[in-house]
Protein backbone atom coordinates (compact mmCIF):
# COMPACT_ATOMS: atom_id res chain seq x y z
CA UNK A 1 0.00 0.00 0.00
CA UNK A 2 1.48 3.34 -0.99
CA UNK A 3 1.63 6.42 1.24
CA UNK A 4 -1.42 8.09 -0.28
CA UNK A 5 -3.59 5.00 0.13
CA UNK A 6 -2.34 4.52 3.69
CA UNK A 7 -3.14 8.15 4.48
CA UNK A 8 -6.56 7.84 2.86
CA UNK A 9 -7.34 4.84 5.06
CA UNK A 10 -6.14 6.60 8.21
CA UNK A 11 -8.16 9.76 7.46
CA UNK A 12 -11.20 7.67 6.53
CA UNK A 13 -11.09 5.78 9.83
CA UNK A 14 -10.65 9.01 11.78
CA UNK A 15 -13.62 10.64 10.00
CA UNK A 16 -15.92 8.17 11.80
CA UNK A 17 -14.80 9.58 15.15
CA UNK A 18 -14.37 13.32 14.56
CA UNK A 19 -16.32 16.14 12.89
CA UNK A 20 -13.68 16.84 10.28
CA UNK A 21 -10.07 16.15 9.33
CA UNK A 22 -7.66 18.87 8.14
CA UNK A 23 -5.50 17.55 5.31
CA UNK A 24 -4.45 18.47 1.81
CA UNK A 25 -6.85 18.29 -1.11
CA UNK A 26 -5.75 17.86 -4.71
CA UNK A 27 -8.06 19.77 -7.02
CA UNK A 28 -7.55 21.22 -10.50
CA UNK A 29 -3.95 19.98 -10.43
CA UNK A 30 -3.04 21.97 -7.33
CA UNK A 31 -2.95 21.10 -3.66
CA UNK A 32 -4.37 23.13 -0.76
CA UNK A 33 -5.47 22.69 2.85
CA UNK A 34 -9.02 21.40 3.22
CA UNK A 35 -11.41 20.33 5.94
CA UNK A 36 -12.62 16.86 4.98
CA UNK A 37 -16.10 16.09 6.40
CA UNK A 38 -17.15 13.04 4.35
CA UNK A 39 -15.43 9.83 3.24
CA UNK A 40 -16.63 10.50 -0.33
CA UNK A 41 -14.32 13.51 -0.52
CA UNK A 42 -11.24 11.38 0.12
CA UNK A 43 -10.67 10.63 -3.56
CA UNK A 44 -9.23 14.12 -3.73
CA UNK A 45 -6.85 13.64 -0.79
CA UNK A 46 -3.39 15.06 -1.55
CA UNK A 47 0.10 14.51 -0.13
CA UNK A 48 2.38 17.28 -1.31
CA UNK A 49 3.57 20.02 -1.63
CA UNK A 50 3.09 20.63 2.08
CA UNK A 51 1.14 23.54 3.55
CA UNK A 52 1.24 24.50 7.24
CA UNK A 53 -1.94 22.71 8.36
CA UNK A 54 -1.68 23.81 12.04
CA UNK A 55 -2.40 27.37 10.81
CA UNK A 56 -5.63 26.03 9.30
CA UNK A 57 -6.47 24.32 12.59
CA UNK A 58 -5.99 27.64 14.39
CA UNK A 59 -8.31 29.37 11.91
CA UNK A 60 -11.06 26.77 12.35
CA UNK A 61 -10.67 26.55 16.14
CA UNK A 62 -11.10 30.33 16.33
CA UNK A 63 -14.69 29.83 15.15
CA UNK A 64 -15.27 26.33 16.53
CA UNK A 65 -13.25 25.98 19.76
CA UNK A 66 -15.14 22.87 20.88
CA UNK A 67 -15.08 20.95 17.57
CA UNK A 68 -13.57 17.46 17.57
CA UNK A 69 -11.06 17.59 14.76
CA UNK A 70 -8.34 15.53 13.15
CA UNK A 71 -5.21 16.87 11.47
CA UNK A 72 -2.50 15.36 9.31
CA UNK A 73 0.93 16.47 10.52
CA UNK A 74 4.42 16.07 9.17
CA UNK A 75 7.39 16.38 11.51
CA UNK A 76 7.63 20.16 11.16
CA UNK A 77 3.88 20.59 11.55
CA UNK A 78 3.85 18.59 14.76
CA UNK A 79 6.68 20.73 16.13
CA UNK A 80 4.76 23.83 15.09
CA UNK A 81 1.58 22.54 16.75
CA UNK A 82 3.49 22.06 20.01
CA UNK A 83 4.80 25.64 19.99
CA UNK A 84 1.38 27.03 19.04
CA UNK A 85 -0.28 25.08 21.86
CA UNK A 86 2.19 26.52 24.39
CA UNK A 87 1.11 30.01 23.33
CA UNK A 88 -2.63 29.19 23.42
CA UNK A 89 -3.05 29.45 19.67
CA UNK A 90 -4.48 25.95 19.35
CA UNK A 91 -6.20 23.66 21.83
CA UNK A 92 -5.03 20.07 21.49
CA UNK A 93 -7.61 18.47 23.86
CA UNK A 94 -10.10 17.74 21.07
CA UNK A 95 -7.56 17.14 18.33
CA UNK A 96 -6.42 13.78 16.93
CA UNK A 97 -3.15 13.78 14.99
CA UNK A 98 -2.34 11.52 12.03
CA UNK A 99 1.42 11.54 11.57
CA UNK A 100 2.88 11.58 8.07
CA UNK A 101 6.58 10.83 7.70
CA UNK A 102 8.33 12.75 4.93
CA UNK A 103 10.13 10.90 2.15
CA UNK A 104 13.93 11.04 1.99
CA UNK A 105 13.67 13.48 -0.93
CA UNK A 106 11.33 15.78 0.98
CA UNK A 107 13.61 15.71 4.03
CA UNK A 108 16.58 16.51 1.81
CA UNK A 109 14.81 19.44 0.19
CA UNK A 110 13.88 20.92 3.58
CA UNK A 111 17.26 20.13 5.24
CA UNK A 112 15.01 18.73 7.98
CA UNK A 113 16.39 17.73 11.37
CA UNK A 114 13.41 15.48 12.15
CA UNK A 115 11.37 14.57 9.08
CA UNK A 116 8.70 12.63 10.99
CA UNK A 117 6.28 13.35 13.85
CA UNK A 118 6.45 11.29 17.06
CA UNK A 119 5.03 13.21 20.04
CA UNK A 120 1.33 13.94 19.53
CA UNK A 121 0.65 11.27 16.94
CA UNK A 122 -2.28 8.82 17.22
CA UNK A 123 -1.74 7.06 13.88
CA UNK A 124 1.41 6.80 11.75
CA UNK A 125 1.66 6.86 7.95
CA UNK A 126 4.89 6.41 5.97
CA UNK A 127 8.34 5.12 6.85
CA UNK A 128 10.66 7.26 8.94
CA UNK A 129 13.68 8.60 7.08
CA UNK A 130 17.00 9.91 8.33
CA UNK A 131 17.46 13.52 9.54
CA UNK A 132 19.28 15.82 7.13
CA UNK A 133 21.83 18.32 8.45
CA UNK A 134 21.34 21.96 7.40
CA UNK A 135 24.46 22.34 5.24
CA UNK A 136 23.72 25.98 4.42
CA UNK A 137 23.65 26.83 8.14
CA UNK A 138 26.74 24.73 8.84
CA UNK A 139 28.75 26.42 6.12
CA UNK A 140 27.77 29.81 7.46
CA UNK A 141 28.71 28.80 10.98
CA UNK A 142 32.26 28.09 9.82
CA UNK A 143 32.66 31.57 8.37
CA UNK A 144 34.04 34.69 10.02
CA UNK A 145 31.56 37.25 11.35
CA UNK A 146 32.43 39.79 8.65
CA UNK A 147 31.94 37.21 5.95
CA UNK A 148 28.59 36.18 7.43
CA UNK A 149 27.52 39.80 7.61
CA UNK A 150 28.31 40.40 3.96
CA UNK A 151 26.50 37.18 3.01
CA UNK A 152 23.32 38.28 4.78
CA UNK A 153 23.65 41.82 3.48
CA UNK A 154 23.71 40.53 -0.10
CA UNK A 155 20.75 38.25 0.62
CA UNK A 156 18.58 40.82 2.41
CA UNK A 157 19.33 43.40 -0.29
CA UNK A 158 17.05 41.29 -2.48
CA UNK A 159 14.12 41.72 -0.09
CA UNK A 160 11.03 43.34 -1.67
CA UNK A 161 9.36 43.70 1.74
CA UNK A 162 6.33 41.66 0.73
CA UNK A 163 5.91 40.25 4.25
CA UNK A 164 5.47 36.77 2.75
CA UNK A 165 7.86 35.31 5.38
CA UNK A 166 5.66 36.78 8.12
CA UNK A 167 2.39 35.85 6.39
CA UNK A 168 3.41 32.29 5.57
CA UNK A 169 4.81 31.59 9.04
CA UNK A 170 2.47 29.45 11.14
CA UNK A 171 4.22 30.82 14.24
CA UNK A 172 3.52 34.48 13.32
CA UNK A 173 0.18 35.18 14.95
CA UNK A 174 0.60 38.50 16.78
CA UNK A 175 -2.42 40.74 16.16
CA UNK A 176 -0.03 43.68 15.94
CA UNK A 177 3.27 43.06 14.17
CA UNK A 178 6.40 45.04 15.03
CA UNK A 179 7.35 44.89 11.35
CA UNK A 180 4.40 47.16 10.60
CA UNK A 181 5.33 49.78 13.20
CA UNK A 182 6.70 52.98 11.72
CA UNK A 183 9.03 53.35 14.72
CA UNK A 184 11.01 50.29 13.60
CA UNK A 185 10.26 49.94 9.93
CA UNK A 186 10.08 53.03 7.78
CA UNK A 187 7.16 53.01 5.36
CA UNK A 188 7.88 52.98 1.63
CA UNK A 189 11.52 51.96 1.98
CA UNK A 190 12.59 48.96 -0.11
CA UNK A 191 14.71 47.03 0.60
CA UNK A 192 13.94 47.45 4.28
CA UNK A 193 16.74 48.61 6.60
CA UNK A 194 19.53 46.05 7.04
CA UNK A 195 19.81 44.21 9.32
CA UNK A 196 17.02 45.43 11.61
CA UNK A 197 13.98 44.32 9.59
CA UNK A 198 15.10 40.71 9.27
CA UNK A 199 16.67 40.52 12.71
CA UNK A 200 13.44 41.76 14.33
CA UNK A 201 11.70 38.84 12.68
CA UNK A 202 14.49 36.45 13.61
CA UNK A 203 14.36 37.55 17.25
CA UNK A 204 10.57 37.33 17.39
CA UNK A 205 10.52 33.80 16.02
CA UNK A 206 13.42 32.63 18.21
CA UNK A 207 12.18 29.88 20.52
CA UNK A 208 9.22 29.09 18.31
CA UNK A 209 10.68 28.67 14.82
CA UNK A 210 10.65 24.94 14.14
CA UNK A 211 12.33 25.09 10.75
CA UNK A 212 9.31 24.26 8.60
CA UNK A 213 10.75 26.45 5.84
CA UNK A 214 7.44 28.03 4.84
CA UNK A 215 9.09 31.49 4.94
CA UNK A 216 11.82 30.46 2.55
CA UNK A 217 9.44 28.61 0.23
CA UNK A 218 7.16 31.63 -0.12
CA UNK A 219 9.98 34.19 -0.53
CA UNK A 220 9.89 35.68 -4.04
CA UNK A 221 13.55 36.75 -3.58
CA UNK A 222 14.69 33.23 -2.54
CA UNK A 223 16.41 34.41 0.65
CA UNK A 224 17.60 31.31 2.57
CA UNK A 225 16.35 32.62 5.91
CA UNK A 226 15.74 29.16 7.35
CA UNK A 227 19.53 28.92 7.72
CA UNK A 228 19.56 32.08 9.85
CA UNK A 229 16.79 30.74 12.08
CA UNK A 230 18.56 27.37 12.31
CA UNK A 231 21.70 29.11 13.60
CA UNK A 232 19.64 31.00 16.19
CA UNK A 233 17.94 27.76 17.20
CA UNK A 234 21.36 26.19 17.67
CA UNK A 235 22.55 29.13 19.81
CA UNK A 236 19.41 28.95 21.92
CA UNK A 237 19.91 25.25 22.45
CA UNK A 238 23.43 25.88 23.71
CA UNK A 239 22.47 28.86 25.88
CA UNK A 240 19.17 27.71 27.37
CA UNK A 241 19.00 24.00 26.59
CA UNK A 242 15.74 24.70 24.77
CA UNK A 243 14.63 23.07 21.57
CA UNK A 244 11.33 24.26 20.10
CA UNK A 245 8.68 21.73 19.14
CA UNK A 246 10.00 18.80 21.15
CA UNK A 247 8.05 18.77 24.40
CA UNK A 248 4.69 20.31 25.32
CA UNK A 249 5.87 20.88 28.90
CA UNK A 250 9.13 22.72 28.15
CA UNK A 251 8.58 26.45 28.53
CA UNK A 252 10.20 28.73 25.92
CA UNK A 253 13.04 30.76 27.48
CA UNK A 254 11.99 34.08 25.98
CA UNK A 255 8.68 34.06 27.86
CA UNK A 256 10.22 33.07 31.22
CA UNK A 257 11.88 35.41 33.74
CA UNK A 258 15.67 35.06 33.94
CA UNK A 259 16.86 33.24 37.01
CA UNK A 260 20.56 33.49 36.28
CA UNK A 261 22.65 36.05 34.52
CA UNK A 262 24.35 34.95 31.34
CA UNK B 1 -18.36 24.06 9.69
CA UNK B 2 -16.99 24.24 6.16
CA UNK B 3 -13.43 25.18 5.21
CA UNK B 4 -12.03 25.08 1.71
CA UNK B 5 -9.60 26.88 -0.57
CA UNK B 6 -10.73 28.33 -3.88
CA UNK B 7 -8.14 28.51 -6.65
CA UNK B 8 -8.16 31.82 -8.51
CA UNK B 9 -5.92 34.40 -10.18
CA UNK B 10 -4.71 37.52 -8.40
CA UNK B 11 -6.78 40.53 -9.52
CA UNK B 12 -4.15 43.18 -8.80
CA UNK B 13 -2.02 43.20 -11.95
CA UNK B 14 -1.50 41.47 -15.26
CA UNK B 15 1.18 39.00 -14.13
CA UNK B 16 -1.34 36.28 -13.39
CA UNK B 17 -0.12 34.88 -10.07
CA UNK B 18 -2.31 32.10 -8.73
CA UNK B 19 -3.69 32.29 -5.22
CA UNK B 20 -6.07 30.44 -2.97
CA UNK B 21 -8.87 32.28 -1.21
CA UNK B 22 -9.44 30.63 2.16
CA UNK B 23 -13.17 30.25 2.67
CA UNK B 24 -14.63 29.48 6.09
CA UNK B 25 -18.42 29.03 6.18
CA UNK B 26 -18.88 31.09 3.01
CA UNK B 27 -16.70 34.01 4.13
CA UNK B 28 -13.32 34.73 2.58
CA UNK B 29 -10.90 34.94 5.51
CA UNK B 30 -7.42 34.81 3.97
CA UNK B 31 -5.09 34.21 1.04
CA UNK B 32 -2.56 31.44 0.43
CA UNK B 33 -0.01 31.16 -2.36
CA UNK B 34 -0.28 28.24 -4.79
CA UNK B 35 2.81 26.06 -4.52
CA UNK B 36 4.12 24.68 -7.78
CA UNK B 37 2.11 27.07 -9.93
CA UNK B 38 3.95 27.76 -13.21
CA UNK B 39 3.54 31.56 -13.00
CA UNK B 40 3.94 32.46 -9.33
CA UNK B 41 5.87 29.36 -8.12
CA UNK B 42 4.36 29.48 -4.64
CA UNK B 43 5.13 33.15 -4.05
CA UNK B 44 2.98 36.29 -3.90
CA UNK B 45 3.76 39.97 -3.53
CA UNK B 46 2.33 42.08 -0.73
CA UNK B 47 -0.77 42.90 -2.77
CA UNK B 48 -1.44 39.27 -3.58
CA UNK B 49 -1.14 38.26 0.07
CA UNK B 50 -3.89 40.80 0.81
CA UNK B 51 -6.09 40.00 -2.19
CA UNK B 52 -8.94 38.89 0.10
CA UNK B 53 -9.02 42.27 1.86
CA UNK B 54 -11.62 44.05 -0.22
CA UNK B 55 -14.10 41.22 -0.68
CA UNK B 56 -16.15 41.76 2.49
CA UNK B 57 -14.83 45.27 3.18
CA UNK B 58 -17.36 47.74 4.53
CA UNK B 59 -16.19 50.44 2.08
CA UNK B 60 -16.72 48.26 -0.97
CA UNK B 61 -19.28 49.58 -3.48
CA UNK B 62 -21.97 47.00 -4.15
CA UNK B 63 -24.48 49.24 -5.93
CA UNK B 64 -24.03 51.83 -8.69
CA UNK B 65 -23.86 55.45 -7.54
CA UNK B 66 -25.06 58.32 -9.70
CA UNK B 67 -23.74 61.82 -9.01
CA UNK B 68 -26.32 64.56 -9.14
CA UNK B 69 -25.46 68.13 -8.13
CA UNK B 70 -22.27 66.94 -6.45
CA UNK B 71 -24.03 64.26 -4.41
CA UNK B 72 -23.96 60.51 -4.94
CA UNK B 73 -27.18 58.54 -4.75
CA UNK B 74 -27.68 54.79 -5.01
CA UNK B 75 -29.21 53.54 -8.24
CA UNK B 76 -30.24 50.29 -9.90
CA UNK B 77 -28.08 48.67 -12.61
CA UNK B 78 -30.61 49.32 -15.38
CA UNK B 79 -30.76 53.00 -14.54
CA UNK B 80 -26.95 53.25 -14.40
CA UNK B 81 -26.44 51.48 -17.74
CA UNK B 82 -29.16 53.57 -19.41
CA UNK B 83 -27.50 56.75 -18.20
CA UNK B 84 -24.09 55.63 -19.52
CA UNK B 85 -25.58 54.70 -22.91
CA UNK B 86 -27.48 57.99 -23.18
CA UNK B 87 -24.43 60.10 -22.33
CA UNK B 88 -22.10 58.15 -24.67
CA UNK B 89 -24.63 58.58 -27.50
CA UNK B 90 -25.15 62.28 -26.87
CA UNK B 91 -21.40 63.03 -26.67
CA UNK B 92 -20.82 61.05 -29.85
CA UNK B 93 -23.56 62.84 -31.81
CA UNK B 94 -22.83 66.32 -30.39
CA UNK B 95 -19.02 66.32 -30.40
CA UNK B 96 -17.97 63.38 -32.60
CA UNK B 97 -16.53 59.97 -31.61
CA UNK B 98 -13.05 61.32 -30.83
CA UNK B 99 -14.53 63.26 -27.93
CA UNK B 100 -14.67 59.89 -26.14
CA UNK B 101 -11.86 57.79 -24.70
CA UNK B 102 -11.79 54.47 -22.91
CA UNK B 103 -9.32 53.36 -20.29
CA UNK B 104 -9.09 49.62 -19.66
CA UNK B 105 -7.24 47.76 -16.96
CA UNK B 106 -4.40 45.29 -16.47
CA UNK B 107 -6.65 43.61 -13.90
CA UNK B 108 -9.01 42.50 -16.65
CA UNK B 109 -8.60 39.30 -18.61
CA UNK B 110 -7.34 39.28 -22.21
CA UNK B 111 -10.87 38.61 -23.37
CA UNK B 112 -12.32 41.54 -21.44
CA UNK B 113 -9.65 43.86 -22.81
CA UNK B 114 -10.31 42.61 -26.32
CA UNK B 115 -14.02 43.28 -25.90
CA UNK B 116 -13.39 46.77 -24.61
CA UNK B 117 -11.17 47.80 -27.53
CA UNK B 118 -13.71 46.26 -29.91
CA UNK B 119 -16.47 48.26 -28.23
CA UNK B 120 -14.37 51.42 -28.43
CA UNK B 121 -13.34 51.08 -32.06
CA UNK B 122 -16.37 49.41 -33.60
CA UNK B 123 -19.18 50.91 -31.58
CA UNK B 124 -17.94 54.25 -30.29
CA UNK B 125 -15.89 54.74 -33.46
CA UNK B 126 -12.66 56.05 -31.94
CA UNK B 127 -9.13 54.72 -31.49
CA UNK B 128 -8.89 56.42 -28.08
CA UNK B 129 -8.37 53.26 -26.05
CA UNK B 130 -5.60 52.69 -23.54
CA UNK B 131 -4.93 50.87 -20.29
CA UNK B 132 -3.61 51.55 -16.82
CA UNK B 133 -0.43 49.49 -17.21
CA UNK B 134 0.99 52.18 -19.55
CA UNK B 135 1.32 54.87 -16.91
Amino acid sequence: MNRLEALRNAVGELLDKVEGVIALRNKSGHVAPHLFREREELNGLGLSPKYPLPATLRLIQNEYPEAKLGIVCRGCEERGLIEMAKRNQVELGNVTVIGLACTADEAEECRCAKPYPSVLVDAHVGERTEPVPDRVAEELRQKEVAERLSFWRSQFDKCIKCYACRNACPQCFCPECTLEEELWVERGRVPPPFPSFHLIRAMHTAGKCVGCRECELSCPAHIPMTALYALIRQEMGEMFGYEPGVDLEDQPPLVLPMEVEI
Amino acid sequence: MEYRNVLTTCPYCGTGCALYLQVLDGSVVGTLPVKGHPISEGALCIKGWNAHGFIHHADRLTKPLIREQGQFREAGWDEAYNLIADRFSSFKSDFGPDSLAVLSSAKCTNEENYLLQKFTRAFLGTNNVDHCARL
